[in-house]
C-alpha cells in the first residue's frame, strides 16, 4: 500500500555539476548581495523553509504545471532567481503583486523540492537541528516535529507540525507561522521523510521494560501490563522493528491516565476516559495483524458468525453466570481469552450477583 | 494589570492575593476566598515543617503582616514562602465547589490556553499536575477533547509547580459538571468558545429544570450517553501521493479496533444496566 522509497528525480552527480554551473553564473551577477531565496527564508516565520537549490528551479521540468497556478509566472520566476527583468515591466500594475506571486511560486517549488533526495537531506539537517520545534504532548518528551500540510493546493490550510512519535498533527506554537501555507510543504512530505529516515520514526508497538522511563513520574505511571517478558521485542537495549520499512525508533509509549485522588477514573463514569485508544499501541508487533482491513479484531468477526448479532460479549457473560448452555459458554470463554482486552469489565461482570442480570 | 477585580471581601484593591494574581505568569491561578484560607481546617497538614516561615507567610497572604518591621532578606524569604503556601492552598481550594466554579469560569475564557492538536479545534485546556507533592513536576495542560496532556507554550507557565493544581482537579471538574464535557469531533459552531458557551447554557437550563429531574440527585441531562462519543474523533492519516502508509495504517486500524471494542463494551454495560452510565 505504501510507496516504499522516495522518488529519485535527480541524479546526485548530475545535480552537483549543475550546482557548480549555476553558482558560477550567479557569481557574475550578484556576488555580495543576498539572493532572494536567502532573504525570503530568513524572514521571521519562514524558518521552516529550506533553501531550494537554484538549479532545481531552473530546470523547467520541475516547474511543470505551475505556470497555470501562479499569476505573472515569468516575472515571479525572475524575481525568485534574481534575474533582472529583460523587457519593460509596464504591463505589471504593482511590484507587490509579483512579490506575492514569487512567494507562491517559491512555496510550490519548495513542496516539490523537499521530496527529492537533496531536498530530504536538507530537511533532515534542519530536523535534527530542531528547527521545527518539539511535540507539545507531554509523553512525547519533546520529540522533534516536522512541518506538513493538509492539502497540496495553496490557500486551503496553514502549515501544521507532525510528530513521529504520537503520529498526530499540531498547530505551530507561534502565530508567526499562521501565514505560512501548508501546501508549501504538502501532504506527502512528512510521511515520505520518515520512509526515507525510518530511524527517526517511532515503532508502532511499545513494550514496557523496566529500563525505559524508569526515572519518569511514578504517580501517574502507565498501567500497561508488564508481566509478559517473553513477548518483549526489546532485547538487551537494541531495538528492532520486524518491519524493515517501519519506524525503527523505540516508541515513547506512555499514555496519560486520569486519576482522582490517586484512583483511576472508571470507564463506566460518564466523564470517564474515552480516548485512550488514540495514543495506545500494541505491546508486540504481531498484534497489529490481529486486525482486519476494516479495523476489526479478526477473532471478533469469527465469533460474530456464530451468534445472531454483535451481542456475543453480553451473551458470553450471561451464559457464564447462568449454569446452562455449557457448550456454548465454553466456546465464548475461549474467544474472550483471545480478545483479552476487557479484563476490567469482565471482572466487574463476574461480581454482579445473578439477580442483577436482566432476563 | 492592576485593575483586576479582587472580589468582595477586599475593600482595598492592593491585597496580596490580588497582587499575586495580577503578576505576569500567574494567569492560571484562581482567587482563593479569604474565608477559605482563614478556616484552619483547610490548612491541615500545612505547617512550619512544610512551609518555611509558615505563620508569617500566612499573615502575608491574608494581609496581616507588618512588612516594614522585617529586613530585606527575611521579607524575601517570607514572600517566597507565601507564594508556595498560596499554591498549596490553591490545589485544595480548586477541588471545592466554589473553587471549581471559579476555575470553570476561567476555562470558559480559555485562560489556560487551547489544545495544540489540530483535530481538537482550539479546545480550551485545564491545568493539571502530574504529582500532588511539590517540587516534582511542572504544571501541564489537560485537553478534555483528546484526553491527553500537553506542556504549556510559554516558559513562564511551564515553570509553575504542578502540585499547585494537583492531579485530581480537571477530572473532578468534569465529574461535577458532566455537561461541560466537550464532544470529540468537530464542533458544530464555528468556534469552540461557542461550544463551551452552548454547553453552559445547557447546564443552566438543566439547573432550572433541576427540581423536576429524576430522584436521587440525578441530573436531568444524565440521560445523555457518552459510550460512543469516541466514534466522532478525527485522526490524522499520513498519505504519500494519496496512498496510505502501510505501518501507520496498520496502527490506525488497530486503534480503531480498540476504540470499537471499548464502545461495544460500554454499550453492553448500558443495556445490561437498562440505563446510561452516570
Amino acid at each position: 500500500m505504501a510507496s516504499s522509497g522516495p522518488p529519485v528525480e535527480l541524479d546526485p552527480d548530475e545535480l552537483e555539476e549543475e550546482a557548480f554551473d549555476s553558482s558560477s553564473q550567479a557569481s557574475s551577477t550578484a556576488t555580495s548581495t543576498l539572493t532572494w531565496i536567502n532573504w525570503y527564508t530568513s524572514l521571521p516565520g519562514h524558518d521552516y523553509f529550506c533553501d531550494v537549490h537554484e538549479d532545481f528551479i531552473e530546470d523547467d521540468f520541475n516547474l511543470t504545471g505551475l505556470q497555470a497556478m501562479v499569476p505573472f509566472f515569468k516575472e515571479a520566476l525572475e524575481m525568485v532567481l534574481d534575474v533582472e527583468p529583460e523587457e519593460d515591466s509596464s504591463k505589471i500594475p504593482d511590484v507587490s503583486i509579483v512579490e506575492s506571486s514569487a512567494e507562491l511560486l517559491y512555496g510550490l517549488v519548495h513542496q516539490r523540492f523537499i521530496l527529492t533526495k537533496v531536498g530530504l537531506s536538507c530537511m533532515v539537517e534542519k530536523y535534527e537541528a530542531g528547527h521545527f520545534g518539539a511535540c507539545p504532548r507531554v509523553f512525547c518528551h519533546a520529540t522533534p516535529v516536522l512541518p506538513c500540510g493538509r492539502a497540496d493546493m495553496p490557500g486551503i490550510d496553514t502549515v501544521k507540525l507532525y510528530c513521529p512519535n504520537c503520529g498526530d498533527i499540531y498547530t505551530p506554537p507561534s502565530s508567526k507561522y499562521a501565514s505560512v501555507d501548508g501546501a508549501f510543504f504538502g501532504t506527502t512530505f512528512s510521511p515520505l521523510f520518515f520512509q526515507q529516515y525510518p530511524e527517526l520514526l517511532s515503532a508502532p508497538f511499545f513494550a514496557t521494560t523496566p529500563s525505559s522511563n524508569s526515572g519518569a513520574a511514578q504517580s501517574s505511571s502507565r498501567a500497561t501490563p508488564v508481566d509478559s517478558p517473553a513477548a518483549a521485542p526489546v532485547g538487551g537495549g537494541t531495538f528492532t522493528n520486524p518491519n524493515p520499512h517501519g519506524g525503527q525508533k523505540a516508541a515513547l509509549g506512555r499514555v496519560y491516565v486520569p486519576r482522582i485522588y490517586g484512583f483511576k477514573v472508571s470507564e463506566r463514569a460518564r466523564s470517564g476516559p474515552r480516548m485512550k485508544w488514540l495514543r495506545e499501541r500494541p505491546e508486540r508487533f504481531d498484534e497489529l495483524d490481529k486486525v482486519d482491513w476494516k479495523g476489526r479484531f479478526i477473532s471478533d468477526i469469527q465469533g460474530q458468525g456464530q451468534t445472531n448479532d454483535g451481542d456475543d460479549e453480553l451473551m458470553a457473560s450471561l451464559s457464564k453466570k447462568g449454569g446452562g448452555g455449557q457448550a456454548k459458554g465454553r466456546l465464548f470463554d475461549d474467544e474472550d481469552d483471545v480478545v483479552d482486552d476487557d479484563d476490567e469489565s469482565e471482572e466487574e461482570e463476574d461480581n454482579v450477583p445473578p439477580t442483577a442480570v436482566p432476563a | 494589570m492592576e485593575d483586576l477585580s479582587t472580589g468582595s471581601e477586599s475593600d482595598y484593591s492592593n491585597s496580596w492575593i490580588s497582587w499575586f494574581l495580577s503578576t505576569k505568569g500567574n494567569e492560571y491561578f484562581a482567587e482563593v476566598d479569604e474565608d477559605y484560607i482563614l478556616d484552619r481546617f483547610n490548612l491541615t497538614g500545612l505547617n512550619g515543617e512544610v512551609v518555611q516561615e509558615y505563620s508569617r507567610a500566612l499573615n502575608l497572604i491574608t494581609d496581616n503582616l507588618d512588612e516594614e518591621s522585617l529586613d530585606d532578606d527575611v521579607r524575601e524569604a517570607v514572600e517566597t514562602s507565601a507564594r508556595f503556601l498560596y499554591g498549596l492552598i490553591h490545589a485544595r481550594y480548586i477541588v471545592t465547589s466554589r473553587g471549581l466554579s471559579k476555575m470553570l469560569e476561567k476555562y470558559r475564557k480559555a485562560d489556560f490556553g487551547r489544545c495544540p492538536r489540530v483535530y481538537c479545534y482550539q479546545q480550551p485546556l485545564l491545568p493539571v499536575g502530574l504529582s500532588d507533592i511539590p517540587y516534582q513536576k511542572a504544571v501541564k495542560l489537560y485537553c478534555p477533547r483528546c484526553e491527553d496532556i500537553y506542556s504549556p507554550k510559554s516558559n513562564r507557565h511551564g515553570s509553575i509547580d504542578g502540585a499547585y493544581f494537583g492531579t485530581t482537579f480537571p477530572h473532578m471538574l468534569f465529574m461535577v459538571y458532566p455537561q461541560m464535557i466537550p464532544g470529540k469531533g468537530q464542533p458544530v459552531g464555528s468556534s469552540s468558545v461557542a461550544d463551551v458557551n452552548r454547553s453552559l447554557a445547557n447546564q443552566q437550563k438543566s439547573e432550572n429544570n433541576g427540581g423536576s429531574g429524576g430522584g436521587g440527585g440525578q441530573n436531568s441531562l444524565g440521560s445523555i450517553s457518552t459510550a460512543s462519543v469516541a466514534n466522532k474523533a478525527e485522526r490524522y492519516e499520513p498519505r504519500i501521493f494519496g496512498f496510505k502508509v502501510n505501518e501507520d495504517a496498520k496502527l490506525s486500524r488497530w486503534r480503531t479496533a480498540k476504540r470499537d471494542a471499548q464502545i461495544s463494551r460500554l454499550e453492553n454495560l448500558e443495556t445490561e444496566q437498562g440505563q446510561p452510565n452516570l
